[in-house]
């Protein structure tokens, strides 16, 4: 015998299922007056520093079909790599930015969108720098466990590719599903495929 | 201390695809996920201070109604305590839950069963844990409702909970059932749990000792989110 570790294991997840929205963006669903707003609908919140651009994207299924009851969260460093977090322990983060936004897929065309800033570098486990990138993470109807996956930016070629993550992964074919489509003056397209050729990396979060 | 969250067990977790709930096949990812560890970005996460709390936000009898009007159903109080694989209280930890009314009927665009709408039922709330994680809300008995999957697959009776703690290593969406409840074995979502032990870790017990008398039955519900590695000895390893 040995002595028992009694460590607890993490609640196993659930679907977000079809409405997802009732609990997290109930005024997008139409319940209003319950909330004032939807949580994470505005990123910027006052004069904000750096570069302001918008973020758009849809997620894809196996069939080449949109969802359309999807939820998307974005969290990412201000323009000077710092976040908004108690976590934060190098500087402070602007105070007009939050760092995280969260959106509903569009009931029709599938499409979210983020107003944000390009986010700063953050450094790796290891002092090594990260390239730029925002985090984001999926839930809908059919996934059973939320996915994590970044969008890196196109125009930063020379970090991407000195990028720790972007590095480790196996078949270097994939890293090009990580990297958003510049669509010019400061617009950003990422389209995230959950299966088929172009499946997008996910991570092991 | 940086340590980082100790990994996810994907084996305690639903896998991707499990073809019993046909949604997930052309949805959940084929390829295995890139694993790396947790860094600053998964290690923080926004504050959610108590001051963007209204007053009954977690009290769905109330938060819906309109003039003296409640909610129709069996009252409830959900409570517990949010806590990290180490045993340790996470406390102001974002909790996001949304429902069916008594009759199985969500309010929703998209949905078509019918069972009627409660007119004083909007189907969400949300609160954040205290100093110790601990969490409490009100609300009705959802009714168990149908799904279109099989011809006839019906969900049990369950809250619907999403929960943010300290970052989005600690970001976790599920769903809480109630003891007792015979279909909790007859459905195709809950079943994409690997194990009979993981599914019992979301079944909520009857908790007599809270339950408010002449009033709201109570459930207890503790949720685990991922832990934190905790040592003196915090070294890391090029490239680790
Ligand atoms: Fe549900």
């Amino acid at each position: 015998m040995v002595q028992p570790l009694s460590y607890l294991k993490e609640s196993p997840s659930q679907t977000a299922g079809p409405y997802v929205h009732i609990g997290c963006t109930p005024n997008f669903a139409e319940i209003e007056g319950v909330y004032p707003q939807d949580l994470g609908h505005e990123m910027i919140t006052g004069n904000v520093q750096g570069q302001r651009i918008r973020i758009t994207g849809r997620v894809i299924d196996g069939t080449g079909t949109p969802l359309r009851d999807a939820l998307v969260e974005i969290w990412q460093p201000d323009a000077a790599g710092l976040f908004n977090s108690p976590a934060e322990t190098r500087g402070t983060a602007d105070p007009n930015f939050t760092g995280w936004g969260r959106c509903a897929s569009d009931m029709t065309t599938g499409e979210f969108a983020f107003d944000t800033v390009k986010p700063g570098a953050v450094p790796f486990v290891d002092g090594r720098m990260q390239a730029p990138h925002v985090t984001l993470w999926i839930v809908a109807r059919g996934i059973n466990l939320g996915l994590h996956t970044r969008m890196y930016f196109p125009d930063e070629a020379d970090a991407n590719a000195a990028d720790p993550i972007l590095s480790r992964i196996e078949h270097q074919a994939r890293v090009k599903t990580l990297i958003g489509a510049d669509k010019g003056d400061g617009h950003y397209h990422f389209d995230i495929r959950l299966q088929g050729h172009n499946e997008t990396v996910f991570f092991d979060i | 201390m940086t340590n980082g969250y100790v990994n996810r067990d994907r084996r305690w977790h639903p896998p991707s695809i499990t073809p019993d709930y046909k949604t997930s096949v052309a949805r959940g990812p084929r390829h295995a996920p890139l694993s790396f560890p947790t860094t600053l970005v998964e290690e923080t996460g926004p504050v959610f201070g108590h001051d963007m709390l209204g007053e009954r936000d977690n009290d769905l009898i109330l938060n819906f109604a309109s003039g003296d009007g409640m909610a129709i159903g069996p009252r409830i109080i959900v409570h517990g305590q949010v806590r990290d694989e180490f045993g340790r209280g996470v406390p102001g930890a974002l909790i996001e839950v949304w429902q069916a009314n008594a009759g199985g009927r969500y309010r929703h665009k998209k949905e078509s069963y019918l069972a009627p709408l409660d007119p004083n039922f909007g189907g969400c709330g949300r609160c954040i844990s205290d100093e110790q994680g601990f969490y409490e809300f009100r609300t009705i008995m959802p009714g168990p409702y149908p799904w279109p999957n099989t011809m006839n697959d019906w969900r049990p009776a369950h809250i619907h909970f999403s929960i943010f703690g300290h970052g989005f290593a600690q970001r976790l969406i599920t769903q809480m059932y109630f003891e007792g409840d015979p279909l909790i074995w007859h459905c195709p979502i809950v079943d994409t749990i690997p194990t009979r032990e993981g599914i019992e870790s979301l079944v909520a017990a009857l908790d007599m000792a809270r339950t408010v008398p002449m009033d709201a039955r109570a459930y207890k519900f503790d949720i685990t989110l991922r832990g934190r590695r905790q040592t003196m000895f915090e070294n890391r390893m090029e490239g680790l």
